[in-house]
């Protein structure tokens, strides 16, 4: 059943996948064991948007599956899920005066299902407190997110707001939006931008593998 | 030489302006775009100040036409009026001085509003609908309008069932809508003032309508983007009956153009990019219902201008099924040597100055740019130059070489 579940979620049979996990946790199946399999149809869904097959309405679903059968098992969990992030860790948000989210969200969606512990701050999001975020979790890479072409402007002090904080040197930062190029990268000071959710994943896997993540993220 | 007459300068831009956009040649390339907050801030004031001062607004266009001279103008109306949107109580809207910083674009608040199980009413009666459901979910002074029931009863004795303009919330809706209405009167006084002015300088009006693809006119207006994406795969027979209905929502909207001296519907493009949809989602739900409506505003002798907002390259192809000459494409980041390539010489390409550049580079930098697209484009009519996206933020002295050197380089030759 298990099998059946992962092919479900990654096909996007919604109703199907609703009907196993039911039917699991009804025959006693271990509720981690079914966030794992729908943890795995997700990087399923990451890949085959990396291929172009699916695009931003297949990860809305699989969003939606996910946060459905979350609901379905999450009462009936012992203990606290297992959180098995550890690529690395990511501080992401739209930038302030920007309430734009789907952008961050794909891009979210794809770190997360590529094994990075993401941690979303939302829109609208003042320099101080990407700051404040970053001085909590000590992350390995800030994502900046913008439509806007004031985006460009915010993102820039914000960069600057982390540089003031001394902590620049400590995590790469890049950027993400419509209007984003490499341009615009050295303009508002990140270390490089991501033209799409895929784009973004491969940039954190590559700095993640220069230096590794950092240990303060395994330790969580 | 003697100089030429308000009359005579109207004349030529508007010609120059018309035979770009049908593949002509022009006496040169023309160079204008709708600019958005940059004439504020070209003029000294916050973006709130031009949404609350309509005087102060025309002012700073005013400043802004003398200065770059584009072709044709836009005027004051991206500063849309914050008395009328606060008196009307617009939910779906954040602005400066209502939720966003004083000098921030205003932007839209995506979000359902009308659910799936809503799709058969909107069908059946779209007027009805947005009438009696959607606007008092948009707007906090409808809430009257939720009591009434469907206008379509009213035949015969049905009029004896209306009885809800009596109800207090009908009464306080009356009462915004009053405050709105003269609201809302003023602001478009300034405009028509402002378009009667800057006629009597020489300069024609850029836009004479507005309109949404029928696919954004579900997702931004009705669904949300979310939920119309996943509609393609959740209840696709629904959306496509729902689109059939906003296609002619469409034609109905970008025809008032039909007779203006520049019969231009801007057709702004939201959902349809890359990362929203596969090229077989987008060739099934999106573009034969936009094509279907523009060529039916082309048969009313309508030139729309389709604003494809973020890359559309791997659409040139499918969007190049349109008659030729008779349409402008607005670029942004869409590569604009690969789009040329597919669409040059049938439809007029505007736009692509990269807005990065007009903030963060050197006129040096702008002009290269221009001199690379204008260069590209030599033997064949049809290009208009502009920034990439609506302008908020540039220095002047980059957007000012934009100008200059294309009305420089840019000359028939």
């Amino acid at each position: 059943m298990k099998d059946k579940l992962i092919t479900a979620i990654a096909d996007m049979n919604e109703e199907e996948a609703m009907q196993l996990v039911r039917a699991m946790l009804e025959a006693g199946e271990d509720p981690q064991s079914i966030l794992d399999a729908a943890s795995e149809a997700l990087t399923i869904v990451g890949k085959r948007f990396d291929e172009k097959e699916y695009y931003l309405p297949e990860l809305i679903i699989a969003g939606d599956m996910m946060k459905a059968v979350g609901e379905l098992v999450k009462p009936k969990l012992r203990a606290q899920a297992r959180s098995t992030k550890t690529a690395g860790t990511v501080v992401i948000g739209t930038v302030a005066g920007d309430i734009h989210d789907i952008g961050k969200d794909v891009v979210t969606f794809m770190l997360d299902v590529n094994n990075f512990e993401v941690h979303d701050l939302g829109v609208d999001v003042p320099a101080a407190t990407f700051v404040a975020k970053i001085q909590e979790i000590q992350p390995d890479i800030v994502g900046l997110s913008g439509f806007l072409t004031m985006a460009f402007d915010q993102m820039k002090r914000t960069v600057e707001a982390i540089k003031e904080a001394g902590l620049r040197g400590n995590v790469k930062i890049m950027i993400g939006g419509a209007i984003m190029d490499a341009s615009a990268a050295e303009y508002v000071g990140a270390d490089a931008y991501g033209a799409d959710a895929s784009a973004a994943v491969k940039l954190a896997q590559g700095w993640v593998a220069q230096v590794g993540p950092r240990s303060s993220a395994l330790a969580r | 030489m003697t100089e030429k007459s308000p009359q005579e300068l109207y004349d030529e831009r508007l010609a120059r302006v018309k035979a770009a956009a049908s593949c002509q040649q022009p006496d040169r390339i023309p160079v204008f775009g709708p600019f958005q907050k940059y004439p504020y801030q070209f003029g000294g004031i916050t973006f709130k100040q031009a949404m609350n001062d309509y005087a102060a607004a025309r002012a700073a266009c005013h400043k802004f036409l003398d200065y770059f001279q584009p072709d044709v103008d836009f005027g004051p109306i991206f500063a849309y009026p914050a008395r009328a949107m606060e008196s009307i109580g617009w939910k779906a809207f954040k602005w400066p001085g209502h939720g966003l910083d004083d000098d921030v674009m205003y932007q839209y608040v995506d979000g359902e509003y009308m659910t799936a199980e809503e799709y058969d009413e909107f069908i059946f009666d779209p007027s009805d609908f947005m009438l009696r459901k959607w606007a008092p979910r948009q707007f906090t002074s409808m809430q009257g309008f939720a009591q009434l029931p469907p206008w379509r009863r009213f035949m015969w004795t049905g009029w004896m069932n209306i009885g809800a303009f009596a109800s207090p919330e009908m009464q306080e809706t009356f009462r915004a809508l009053t405050k709105f209405s003269a609201d809302i009167n003023e602001w478009w006084g300034h405009q028509a003032q402002y378009w009667g002015e800057i006629g009597a300088k020489g300069y024609p009006l850029a836009f004479a309508a507005w309109d949404w693809p029928p696919f954004d006119i579900i997702g931004d207006t009705l669904r949300g983007t979310r939920n119309v994406l996943a509609d393609m795969r959740r209840r696709p027979g629904k959306l496509h009956d729902a689109l059939e209905v906003a296609t002619q929502i469409f034609i109905e909207y970008g025809s008032g153009a039909a007779g203006a001296p520049l019969p231009f519907t801007w057709t702004w493009v939201h959902k349809s990019t890359r990362e929203f949809m596969s090229d077989a989602q987008f060739k099934e739900f999106y573009w034969p219902y936009l094509r279907k409506g523009l060529c039916a505003l082309i048969d009313k002798g309508i030139t729309p201008v389709v604003y494809w907002e973020a890359d559309f390259e791997s659409r040139l192809e499918h969007i190049a099924d349109i008659p030729s000459g008779k349409i402008v494409y607005h670029l942004s980041n869409t590569n604009f040597e690969r789009a040329w390539d597919v669409l040059g010489g049938q439809v007029c390409l505007m736009g692509n100055v990269p807005n990065i550049m007009l903030l963060g580079g050197t006129p040096d930098d702008v002009k290269a740019y221009c001199k690379r697209i204008i260069d590209y484009t030599k033997g064949k009519p049809g290009l208009i130059m502009d920034a990439a996206v609506m302008l908020d933020e540039a220095k002047p002295e980059n957007l000012k070489a934009m100008f200059d050197f294309t009305r420089e380089y840019g000359l028939r030759r």
